[in-house]
């Protein structure tokens, strides 16, 4: 599914240069559902974005589903996150002027069109059909998760990626919205990596990769 | 929903959840439009308004009125000279092509009595193609006949306004009044033909022979009876260019000029006058245009700052759709729909407003404002294409945004 070679990242600082990935080899495998975690400042939310096409790498392949993407241009970039990648963000990043429906269907407006039936299929997945009229305002923390899972979800993409998926939620939400995403990727062929502090959560997955100083320190089997 | 309708239905809430910011924005683009509408349709009704009455004069007409002869450089004063002759008008009849009809007109001032009422009125002397050069209708009785001129009789044709001074409601028709230490009788009443250049209201109409019995008609060295100016109309108004050009240079040997001696005498004719009005109007009409579409302008400068506000505020917006893989081309298109959006609703209101001052403008009779679909149409388009022109660059701003940078912002 993916192959990650020699990954690095540098961010020009002024006259100074931020390494951020130093080197990194990852593969992952279709279906798997991996967790990666490490300190603040290993390069885990970097590596989230490269894997995610929002960003590029400064040296070295990134094969997705066989296709060689690490020099691809912004537009391609953007047609591989619209049809192949959905995003579950810490802070959730849901529209807050449009109901949760609305924001689902967002999910689908880059993917090839708006489809109400489907996004009302996604919410009923993540247990929310009776609150697709609501705002985000007037959704709790873990309903708010699970809306953006299902925007991230709604398009049928071969990968997920959770960037602290229950960072800003309780314990219990947290749980949650942990036993939503295994249990989707048990139901469905979905790729899932996942970034997280939390060793908990980590060891619901199948595999954790511990990043260090932007490389692979180590990993384990779950 | 189609691909097209969701950029429409987003700018539609963001135009709904900031109502007073997108009034105020909107407010510009209408202002701007709404002058444009009316200051434009406003010259273009005083247009339509002074061709109108330029049209009643008769569009065929041509008067040739005496100038002012110049001695030595000097000019004289114009009108105060007597070149032109009743000799002149015949020639003209007889020798120039594509003159229809001719008249001589003398006309002077005279007391006119009647009763108790007494007025100064400009007795004008002519022969009864008179009434036919310049669409001259009798709102009762009837103009005077080729008869009557050849016998000089003495019978007035009454201007509405000096009926209306002498007689009041009642009919002038058959009633005698006195003119100088002449009695004469009225036969006719002019219809009113409004005010504006040379109006019939204020004038008494008689048979040119009748008026030669009852003032001394001056006569020039040579022996001619002097005219005020001669009036005639042209056969064929695709040749009136040559026709005039034949009447200056028949003129000028009647008149003994020399080759280097200007003119002593002016032609106008109603279709030159028409143009060159046609043509200062128009370019009024422009440059009131022109002055509203500065304001329009300004409101344009308005929507472009509020899109710009729009993009920061909605930068993460912006991230969140990148993520979910918009390209920059559906960033870019969607606040360019919205900016095209708040123009065009500026545009379609200030229509109305335009409309509505131009109503009232009408209502108060002075001018009758002409909104025609060439103005609203462009009044429209140029809305959409200020909102098109000011909200590209933001749009280029929103769509050229970093989506990780977006997405951390607050």
């Amino acid at each position: 599914m993916i192959q990650l070679r020699q990954i690095t990242k540098v961010y020009p600082m002024g006259k100074r240069e931020l390494r951020v990935l130093s080197g990194v080899n990852l593969d992952i495998e279709k279906g798997e559902l991996l967790a990666i975690m490490g300190p603040s400042g290993s390069g885990k939310s970097t590596m989230l974005n490269l894997l995610g096409c929002l960003d590029k790498p400064t040296s070295g392949s990134y094969r997705l589903e066989g296709r060689e993407v690490s020099r691809l241009n912004s537009g391609e970039l953007a047609d591989i996150r619209s049809r192949k990648i959905g995003f579950v963000f810490q802070t959730f990043n849901l529209l807050p002027r449009l109901s949760a429906l609305a924001n689902v269907e967002l999910g689908l407006r880059y993917a090839g069109g708006i489809d109400r039936a489907r996004a009302m299929e996604a919410l009923a997945k993540v247990g929310l059909s009776e609150r697709a009229s609501h705002r985000p305002t007037e959704l709790s923390g873990g309903e708010m998760q699970r809306v953006a899972i299902a925007r991230a979800l709604v398009k049928n993409p071969p990968l997920i990626l959770a960037d602290e998926p229950t960072g800003n939620l309780d314990s219990r939400s947290g749980a949650e919205i942990i036993s939503i995403l295994t249990s989707l990727h048990a139901e469905q062929d979905i790729t899932l990596v996942m970034i997280t502090h939390d060793a908990n959560i980590a060891h619901h997955c199948q595999r954790i990769v511990h990043l260090k100083d932007g490389q692979v320190e180590r990993e384990e089997k779950v | 929903m189609k691909r097209w309708l969701e950029p429409l239905s987003t700018a539609w809430v963001g135009v709904v959840t900031h109502k007073l910011r997108s009034f105020l924005t909107v407010l510009g683009i209408v202002i701007g439009v709404a002058a444009v509408i009316s200051l434009m349709s406003i010259g273009k009704g005083a247009q339509a308004d002074i061709l109108s009455r330029i049209e009643t004069l008769g569009s065929d007409l041509v008067t040739i009125s005496p100038g002012a002869p110049t001695f030595g450089g000097v000019r004289g004063a114009s009108g105060g000279v007597r070149t032109l002759t009743q000799e002149d008008a015949e020639a003209i009849a007889q020798q120039v092509a594509y003159v229809d009809m001719v008249a001589p007109v003398y006309s002077t001032s005279l007391q006119v009595v009647v009763g108790g009422e007494n007025m100064n009125a400009q007795v004008t002397g002519v022969p009864p193609e008179y009434q036919e050069i310049q669409n001259l209708e009798t709102a009762s009785g009837a103009f005077f006949s080729d008869y009557e001129y050849q016998r000089g009789a003495k019978v007035v044709v009454l201007g509405s306004e000096v009926k209306e001074t002498l007689f009041g409601d009642a009919d002038p028709v058959g009633q005698q009044i006195r003119m100088g230490n002449n009695i004469v009788r009225v036969i006719g009443v002019l219809e009113s033909k409004g005010g504006g250049f040379g109006s019939s209201d204020s004038v008494v109409l008689i048979p040119l022979t009748a008026m030669q019995q009852i003032v001394a008609q001056p006569r020039t060295s040579q022996g001619e009876r002097v005219v005020s100016t001669i009036a005639l109309t042209i056969s064929d108004e695709e040749h009136a260019e040559t026709a005039v050009e034949e009447i200056t240079s028949l003129l000028r040997t009647r008149h003994r000029l020399a080759p280097t001696a200007e003119d002593d005498f002016r032609i106008t004719s109603m279709q030159e006058l028409a143009e060159t009005v046609t043509e200062a109007t128009g370019t009024m009409t422009l440059l009131l245009g022109a002055i509203a579409a500065i304001s329009l302008l300004v409101g344009g400068i308005g929507v472009m700052n509020i899109m710009l506000v729009s993009v920061l505020e909605r930068t993460r917006e912006i991230g969140i759709r990148k993520a979910l893989g918009a390209r920059e081309r559906d960033i870019w298109v969607q606040f360019l729909i919205e900016a095209a959006f708040l123009s065009l609703a500026g545009g379609i209101i200030g229509v109305i407003a335009g409309w509505i001052v131009s109503y009232f403008v009408s209502r108060t009779g002075v001018i009758t404002p002409l909104v025609t679909a060439d103005i609203v149409l462009l009044a429209v388009s140029v809305s959409v294409g200020i909102g098109l022109f000011f909200g590209f660059y933001p749009a280029w701003n929103a769509s050229r945004l970093n989506p990780i940078e977006a997405l951390r912002s607050e």
